[in-house]
């Protein structure tokens, strides 16, 4: 894979690495995810559930409030990363996600446009306007993108991040405008904390397009490899990458609507699994998912107890860790390739 | 008209440009001047038009705000410019590097942890200073760091810029979720730029600055049309691009340090004003367009608040009307041109 980064391609070296990931995810997924469930400022412990209590509080608690939490952190996470790494094969390019392409942006702007103009409206509706704004939004940047010379690695995410700036200006005009701001700060800020039964079920559209990723997973390989080779090989080029834009702006506007913005998910998920397993997006699927999963959730968790009783928002969390872990990223690779 | 000759001599760095033997309209010097003309032009008819009791005291506020309009004009147009040739790329602005994020951080700290009333009594020039010191200090240091050592490469030093800036954004959303409504209001102001009623010492302070930065980039000129050959063949022809890049990176940021610290962020004003430049100037040399791009900015600024005023009936909002068809003009031109 010539234009995507690091793909080591020695199986030797690989495989030990693969097992011990596997391991890692295997055992982390579900004790974060048992973890996550018990802590908070209300006392849930498991003795607690099975005593029953006077009307059974910490169960009603555990439906009402944890599991979807848990429930969102895992599938906010999993499709993310997801997002991330379709969008990095339809690019072709291991420096993108949603959030340095402008679809976040344009998905906020859908957002923010659907708040004016039908107050009324329900959350399915406000997310399916989110959606056409990001599919909107990838079109462009795929359009822009087409422009960019093939060498010039680091100048794609550089023109996203540009697009999606504007975008975010035009959006916090108008909210200035009609004095918003403030809430669109607030509502864009990733954030589990206001997770409850009956408000996250949205996020169960992100797994249904994480579901339609992993049935289409060959071909966005195959897309991975440029569009002439994806053509010579018989694929319907221009289909291929419409469902990845539908993926794309589906689980960008759905994580919006749940959990807000969150940075660096899709960049840096894909990019450790890309360095554990290499580039063939069947078999990295399960792993991309795994990870984001585990991500989110040990983030949800450092957000809910660095602070203990209060709470940071994930989305600092994510931008901190996620900025981190992208900057070791790059300049790992930067060092060998320029 | 003194300011239309006073605006050629200054921004045509020092060169007369409308004293040639024979005018062509393909004369990049005949441009300027028309251009210099359109400038003194607008300021006249902005200094004139509706006065409203003393002509002295309107002359002497209008005068602070065209001076505002100039110094941000020649600040953001040159080094968007300059930045464009170290980049070779013309769809990128220096403000990307997360200049406005760090300042917005800045102002978001400093309410949070002393609060909105303490914010707003500070010392206008402490404020000023801190912001410039921080925002030059950081891309020095990013710049250092990055293009100084063995890696030297300007787009990655760029993206690792943006990743702060996403995380001092990360960072100021986080406060500002926290903060009190009335507090935040505060804030608010400070998020978009404002061009009108400076306070005089910064904008005497600011214009200083600039105008250094823009005296230091009069003896590149030569330099900077070698540099837009591209690196190799800039050192294939003797220049030391090391070293240029380093002053020219250190002037950018002074620039956009200044221009922000005085009026707050603007984002997008630059790519509108250099891409016309380029257009319009009719040369590829940076003794032309460079000037060009200054009184450009100078155009749209005047033009702008004029038309605003005059015809829409409400001032104020300039740079939030800018940034918009910035924005708009950027999108179509990376989606005709494409992103070279």
């Amino acid at each position: 894979m010539t234009a995507l980064a690091p793909a080591t391609s020695t199986p030797a070296r690989i495989r030990p690495r693969r097992t011990w990931a596997g391991v890692l995810i295997g055992v982390a997924l579900p004790v974060l995810a048992v973890a996550s469930l018990f802590i908070g400022v209300s006392e849930v412990s498991p003795a607690a559930l099975l005593e029953g209590g006077p009307d059974g509080d910490a169960a009603s608690l555990l439906l009402l409030s944890r599991v979807p939490r848990t429930v969102s952190a895992v599938l906010v996470g999993a499709s993310l990363a997801i997002a991330g790494l379709i969008m990095q094969m339809l690019v072709r390019n291991r420096f993108v996600e949603p959030g340095t392409t402008g679809v976040t942006e344009f998905a906020t702007l859908g957002m923010l446009v659907s708040l004016v103009l039908w107050p009324g409206m329900p959350v399915f509706g406000k997310m399916g306007v989110a959606a056409i704004f990001g599919l909107v939004g990838t079109w462009v940047f795929l359009r822009v993108i087409r422009q960019v010379p093939v060498r010039q690695l680091v100048l794609v995410p550089l023109v996203g991040i540009m697009l999606g700036g504007i975008v975010g200006a035009v959006t916090a005009f108008v909210a200035y405008r009609l004095d918003l701001l403030q809430s669109l700060s607030q509502w864009s800020l990733g954030s589990f904390a206001t997770i409850m039964q009956g408000r996250y079920e949205y996020v169960w559209i992100a797994a249904v397009m994480v579901v339609v990723a992993w049935v289409a997973a060959d071909r966005f390989s195959v897309i991975g490899l440029g569009e002439e080779f994806a053509v010579n090989l018989g694929l319907d080029y221009r289909r291929v990458v419409a469902i990845g834009m539908v993926v794309i702006a589906v689980i960008t506007a759905a994580v919006l609507v749940t959990a807000g913005m969150i940075p660096f998910l899709g960049l840096v998920v894909p990019n450790i699994v890309s360095l554990i397993i290499g580039d063939n997006v069947r078999r990295s699927i399960p792993w991309v998912a795994g990870l984001g999963a585990v991500f989110v959730l040990a983030c949800d968790i450092l957000a809910r107890t660095l602070r203990f009783p209060y709470e940071i928002p994930l989305g600092v969390v994510v931008g901190i860790v996620g900025a981190g872990l992208f900057l070791w990223l790059l300049l790992r690779r930067g060092s060998r390739a320029h | 008209m003194r300011t239309e000759l006073e605006a050629g001599q200054a921004d045509a760095s020092g060169r007369p440009a409308t004293r040639r033997p024979r005018f062509s309209w393909a004369d990049p010097g005949v441009r300027l001047g028309v251009l210099a003309a359109v400038v003194g032009v607008l300021v006249a008819l902005y200094f004139f038009t509706d006065v409203p009791g003393s002509l002295a005291f309107a002359l002497k506020v209008r005068g602070l705000t065209v001076a505002a309009m100039a110094v941000v004009a020649v600040a953001v147009g040159v080094s968007t410019v300059l930045f464009h040739t170290i980049t070779q790329n013309r769809i990128l602005t220096p403000s990307i590097m997360g200049f406005d994020a760090l300042y917005l951080l800045i102002a978001t700290a400093l309410v949070f942890v002393f609060g909105a009333t303490a914010f707003l009594r500070a010392d206008p020039l402490v404020l000023w200073t801190g912001q410039l010191v921080v925002m030059v200090g950081f891309s020095m240091l990013l710049f250092t760091w990055l293009f100084g050592g063995r890696r030297r490469s300007i787009h990655l030093m760029l993206l690792v810029g943006i990743v702060l800036g996403t995380f001092f954004r990360s960072l100021t959303s986080w406060m500002q979720a926290m903060l009190d409504p009335l507090e935040y209001q505060v804030l608010t102001d400070t998020a978009f730029a404002s061009l009108t009623r400076p306070d005089e010492t910064l904008l005497a302070l600011s214009a200083v600055l600039v105008a250094v930065a823009c005296a230091a980039v009069v003896p590149l000129l030569g330099t900077l049309d070698v540099l837009t050959l591209g690196e190799p063949a800039a050192i294939g022809l003797g220049v030391r691009h090391r070293r240029v890049v380093m002053v020219l990176f250190a002037l950018v940021s002074v620039m956009v340090a200044a221009s922000t610290a005085l009026v707050g962020p603007i984002l997008f004003f630059g790519l509108i004003v250099a891409n016309l430049a380029y257009t319009y100037a009719g040369s590829f040399r940076h003794a032309w367009t460079l000037p060009a791009a200054a009184l450009i900015g100078m155009v749209c600024l005047l033009g702008g608040q004029l038309v605003l005023e005059q015809l829409l009936g409400f001032g104020g909002s300039l740079s939030m009307v800018i940034e918009f068809a910035g924005g708009l003009f950027f999108l179509f031109l990376v989606l005709r041109k494409g992103a070279r």
